[in-house]
C-alpha cells in the first residue's frame, strides 16, 4: 500500500485504552503514520493536510479481528480476499487473523506465499494467517511450525480440527512454545459433540436437533489446561460458549497460566431460544447456549477473563443456508456486525467505552503479538471514525461481504463506521 | 400475473414457527408439529377420523373430497405403514397419487431438497407428505412452497411425527374414553431418538392428560425432557406402575454401537414389557406400539399379540386421521387455490 497525503482528524473524541486515553483531540497523520496527539494541531503545522472534521464523532484505533475465514484459497464461490477486505475495511476492521483450515491447509510456506500473494494485489486491509498446528491439521504430526513463522504466520492452530492423541498435543505445544509462537485453540471434543448441531437442552430436545452439551468444549479445556501448566505454553482459546469455560479459564489464569480468550460477538447476544424457527442463519458452532451462559460471557469481559471480541467470520453463499437446519452449514457472515454489536454493549452499561475498545483493538493485538491497536505517536495510522447517533439497520443491500448470511438482518444499531483510515488512507 | 413457482422472499425470516401451521381464519394448512395446536384442533382431527372410519368400514371405501387434487408422498427415509396409510388414505378421499421414493430419485444424484420441491410443484401437486431424516425438514418445506400447497409431516428427523401421535391419541380415545384427564400414560424405550415420543407427548399434553411418564436408561433420554412435561423413571416397574396406557417404542439395532446400551438381551431384562412385567400396569391398561415392532427386544410376542394390545387397531386408525388431516387442510387452502387458477389464465 502506497504511502498517502497527511490527515487531520480534527476534534474527535479520541478512545485509545492501550495510552488511556479518552479525549477531545485532533489526530494528525503523515506517511502513514500518527505524527501528532494533541489538544489543537497547528493549521501550520497542518498545512496541506486533508481536514476531516470529527466533531461529535468518536475517533478509535482501528479493530483487530482475531477469527476471520476469507474462504481463499478454497472456497472462492463463498467469499475471496478482495470481497471481504472491503467488507472489514467499511467496517472498521483494519486487520484480520485467518485461520489456517483453508484449502490447502496452511501448512506449507507454499501456501503462506501463495495468500501473501493474494493479499498484496487484492487486499483492502491488513491480514495475518495462523499456520497449521499438525500437518492437513490431522493432528497427527507436526507442522515444520519454523518455517511458517519465517514465512510471516503470527501463531499456529488447529482450528476447528481436533487434536484427540494428547501426546502429539502435547509436543505440539512444547514445540509450538520452543519457537515463541502462541497457540490457538478452538476448544471442540469431537465425540462429544457427536455431530450434533445444537446447544444440548431443553430447546434442543423439544426441536429433536442433536445436541452437543458444554462438555463438549469444557472438557477439553481442562485437559489443555493440565498440558499447558506442565508444559508452560502461550495458548490463546477462541470462541467460547459456555460458562463452563469461562470459569476454567478464570482459575487458569488466577494460578498464573499464560492463558487468553476470545468470545465471538454474535455469543454476546443471541441465545438457543433463537433457534426455535429452525432459522439456519442460527446454526454456529459452538452453538448458541444458555440465557445463563451469554451473560457470563458478558460479564467475562467486563472482568478480563475474556480478553477479546472478534467476528468468527464464515461468509457462505445463499444456497448453504437454504436446507432444513442439521444439513445447512454453520456459521454467520460477521464483519459487519462485530463494532456495532459490541458497542451496543456499551449503550446497554454492560461494557464501558474503554472495555469495549480495548477487547477490540488493543488486546487482540497483544495476543496476536502485533504492534498495533493504539493510537501512539509513530503508530501505524489505522483508524475508525464513528458516528455515535446514527440509527441505521442491517439489510443484505448494504452488506459489503459477499456472504449475507447473518440473524442480524433486520436488527437496528446506533453506532455507524463513517470513516475508516488504513496505512493513513483514506477508506472510500 | 402471479408466478406460482416464484421463490417465497425472504423465507427464513419473519414468519412464526408453530403459527404457519394455521391460515388467517385459524385452520389447519400445513400438519407439521402438534405444539402451538390448541386441544380444538386436536379434537377436530380425532372427530373427522371417527367419521371417516365408517367409511373404511364399508365396502365401498372412497369419497370424492379431493378428486382432481394431487398429493404427493415424499419419503427421503423408509417406510413401509406409514407411506402405505398415507397412499391408501389420499386414495379413499379420490386424490391422485404421487409416492417418490427417495433411494431411486434424483437427490441421490445431487438435489438438494429444495430443488426436488420446486421442481415436484412445477409438477402441480397440491400436498406434500414428507418424511426426511433431519428435524426441521417440513418447516422447511412449508416456508418454501407455494401458498397453495399443504404440507403434511410424516416424521422429521428426532422432531415430529404428527399424524402417528393423533392416531395414538385416537386409539386411546376409542379405548378409554374421552376424557384422559384420568389416564396415567407411560412411553418405554428410545426416547431420544423418538419423533413419536415427542408429537405423543404434546398432544397429551394439549388434551389433557393426568400423567406422563417416560421410561429408559438416561442414554436413550434427550436432556431436560421433563421440561416438555413428563415425569423421569429409570426402572419400567415404577414407570409402569398402575399406568393405563403403555406405550412401547421401538428399539434400533444401531443404538448399540453407540455404547448407548450394553446389548439387546440387557434391554429386555430390564425394559421389556413381557407377560410378567405388564402385571405392573393397570389390569386393563393398552398396550400400543408404532411399529414395526422387534419381538424379543423390547416387547414379548404373547403380549405384542395379547388381548391388552391394540397394535393393530393403531394401523386402522392411521388411514382414518390421515384422511381426516388431508381433507381438514386441503378444505384450508381451498380458497388459495382457486384464486390461484383464476390468476393463470
Amino acid at each position: 500500500m502506497s504511502l498517502s497525503k497527511a490527515l487531520i482528524i480534527r476534534q474527535g473524541r479520541v478512545i485509545d485504552p492501550a495510552n488511556g486515553l479518552d479525549a477531545v483531540k485532533d489526530v494528525y497523520i503523515k506517511n502513514g503514520h500518527i505524527v501528532a496527539i494533541d489538544d489543537h494541531i497547528d493549521d501550520e503545522k497542518a498545512a496541506n493536510a486533508k481536514e476531516i472534521d470529527a466533531s461529535g464523532l468518536i475517533v478509535i484505533p482501528g479493530v483487530i479481528d482475531l477469527c476471520a475465514r476469507l474462504r481463499e484459497p478454497g472456497l472462492e464461490h463463498k467469499a475471496t480476499i478482495a470481497s471481504e477486505t472491503i467488507a472489514a475495511s467499511k467496517a472498521g476492521i483494519t486487520t484480520l487473523c485467518c485461520p489456517p483450515d483453508t484449502d490447502p491447509v496452511i501448512d506449507e510456506t507454499a501456501v503462506v506465499d501463495l495468500i501473501n500473494q493474494c493479499v498484496k494485489d487484492a487486499a483492502h486491509s491488513h491480514i495475518v494467517c495462523l499456520g497449521a498446528l499438525t500437518s492437513k491439521l490431522k493432528g497427527e504430526h507436526l507442522s515444520e511450525m519454523a518455517a511458517l513463522k519465517e514465512a510471516g504466520c503470527i501463531g499456529v492452530s488447529n482450528a476447528k480440527q481436533p487434536i484427540t492423541n494428547t501426546l502429539v498435543l502435547r509436543r505440539a505445544l512444547e514445540y509450538a512454545s520452543s519457537h515463541d509462537l502462541t497457540v490457538f485453540i478452538e476448544p471442540n471434543d469431537p465425540y462429544l459433540s457427536n455431530e450434533g448441531c445444537a446447544h444440548e437442552g431443553a430447546v434442543a430436545t423439544r426441536l429433536g436437533l442433536p445436541g452437543i452439551p458444554d462438555a463438549a468444549e469444557s472438557t477439553i479445556i481442562a485437559r489443555d489446561l493440565e498440558l499447558i501448566a506442565e508444559i508452560g505454553a502461550r495458548v490463546h482459546f477462541g470462541r467460547l460458549s459456555s460458562a463452563r469455560s469461562v470459569s476454567l479459564i478464570e482459575q487458569a489464569q488466577k494460578q498464573g497460566l499464560k492463558v487468553t480468550a476470545d468470545v465471538a460477538v454474535h455469543q454476546l447476544f443471541l441465545t438457543e431460544m433463537d433457534l426455535s424457527t429452525y432459522n439456519s442463519h442460527c446454526h454456529v458452532l459452538p452453538p448458541f447456549r444458555e440465557l445463563r451462559d451469554r451473560d457470563v460471557l458478558r460479564h467475562a469481559i467486563a472482568n478480563g477473563i475474556i480478553q477479546a471480541v472478534c467476528s468468527d467470520h464464515q461468509p457462505h453463499e445463499d444456497d448453504a443456508k437454504l436446507h432444513p437446519f442439521p444439513a445447512s452449514e454453520p456459521g454467520i457472515s460477521g464483519l459487519e456486525t462485530l463494532l456495532p454489536l459490541t458497542l451496543k454493549l456499551v449503550s446497554e452499561e454492560t461494557l464501558t467505552w474503554s472495555q469495549a475498545i480495548a477487547a477490540l483493538t488493543s488486546t487482540p493485538a497483544k495476543i496476536l503479538g502485533l504492534n498495533k491497536g493504539h493510537l501512539s505517536v509513530g503508530a501505524t495510522a489505522d483508524l475508525v471514525i464513528i458516528n455515535p447517533i446514527k440509527d441505521w439497520t442491517l439489510e443484505t443491500d448494504n452488506m459489503n461481504s459477499q456472504g449475507k448470511n447473518t440473524p442480524f438482518l433486520g436488527w437496528n444499531f446506533e453506532h455507524q463506521v463513517q470513516q475508516t483510515i488504513i496505512n493513513g488512507r483514506l477508506i472510500k | 400475473m402471479v408466478n406460482k413457482n416464484a421463490r417465497a422472499t425472504n423465507p427464513l425470516l419473519g414468519q412464526d414457527h408453530w403459527n404457519i401451521q394455521l391460515d388467517e381464519n385459524g385452520r389447519l394448512k400445513h400438519f407439521l408439529t402438534i405444539e402451538g395446536l390448541g386441544s380444538e384442533i386436536l379434537t377436530e382431527i380425532l372427530d373427522t377420523a371417527e367419521n371417516f372410519t365408517s367409511v373404511n368400514n364399508r365396502t365401498v371405501k372412497k369419497v370424492p373430497l379431493l378428486r382432481g387434487k394431487t398429493i404427493t408422498n415424499l419419503f427421503f427415509e423408509a417406510s413401509t405403514r406409514t407411506r402405505t396409510t398415507f397412499e391408501l388414505a389420499a386414495k379413499r378421499l379420490s386424490a391422485d397419487v404421487l409416492n417418490i421414493n427417495i433411494s431411486t430419485s434424483a437427490t441421490s444424484k445431487g438435489e438438494s431438497l429444495l430443488d426436488t420441491l420446486y421442481n415436484l410443484q412445477a409438477m402441480q401437486t397440491d400436498m406434500f407428505v414428507i418424511r426426511h431424516q433431519d428435524s426441521g425438514a417440513a418447516h422447511f418445506a412449508a416456508r418454501h412452497v407455494a401458498p397453495y400447497i399443504s404440507v403434511l409431516n410424516a416424521g422429521d428427523g428426532r422432531h415430529a411425527h404428527p399424524t402417528q401421535a393423533m392416531l395414538d391419541m385416537l386409539t386411546i380415545r376409542q379405548k378409554k374414553g374421552h376424557d384422559f384427564s384420568g389416564l396415567r400414560v407411560a412411553i418405554v424405550g428410545d426416547i431420544l431418538h423418538s419423533r413419536v415420543a415427542r408429537s405423543q407427548i404434546h398432544a397429551l399434553n394439549t388434551l389433557n392428560t393426568g400423567e406422563i411418564r417416560v421410561v429408559a436408561p438416561r442414554t436413550l433420554l434427550p436432556a431436560d425432557i421433563e421440561k416438555l412435561g413428563v415425569k423421569v423413571h429409570y426402572n419400567l416397574q415404577q414407570g409402569i406402575q398402575d399406568a393405563d396406557v403403555v406405550i412401547m417404542l421401538r428399539l434400533q439395532k444401531e443404538r448399540m454401537q453407540g455404547a448407548m446400551l450394553p446389548s439387546e438381551l440387557e434391554y429386555y431384562q430390564q425394559y421389556g414389557l413381557t407377560s410378567e412385567t405388564i402385571k405392573y400396569a393397570k389390569p386393563d391398561a393398552i398396550v400400543m406400539h408404532p411399529g414395526p415392532i422387534n419381538r424379543g427386544v423390547e416387547i414379548e410376542s404373547c403380549v405384542a399379540d395379547g388381548p391388552q394390545s391394540v397394535i393393530l387397531e393403531q394401523v386402522s386408525n392411521g388411514i382414518a386421521v390421515r384422511m381426516a388431516v388431508m381433507s381438514m387442510t386441503l378444505g384450508a387452502n381451498a380458497g388459495a387455490g382457486t384464486a390461484q387458477t383464476g390468476d393463470d389464465k
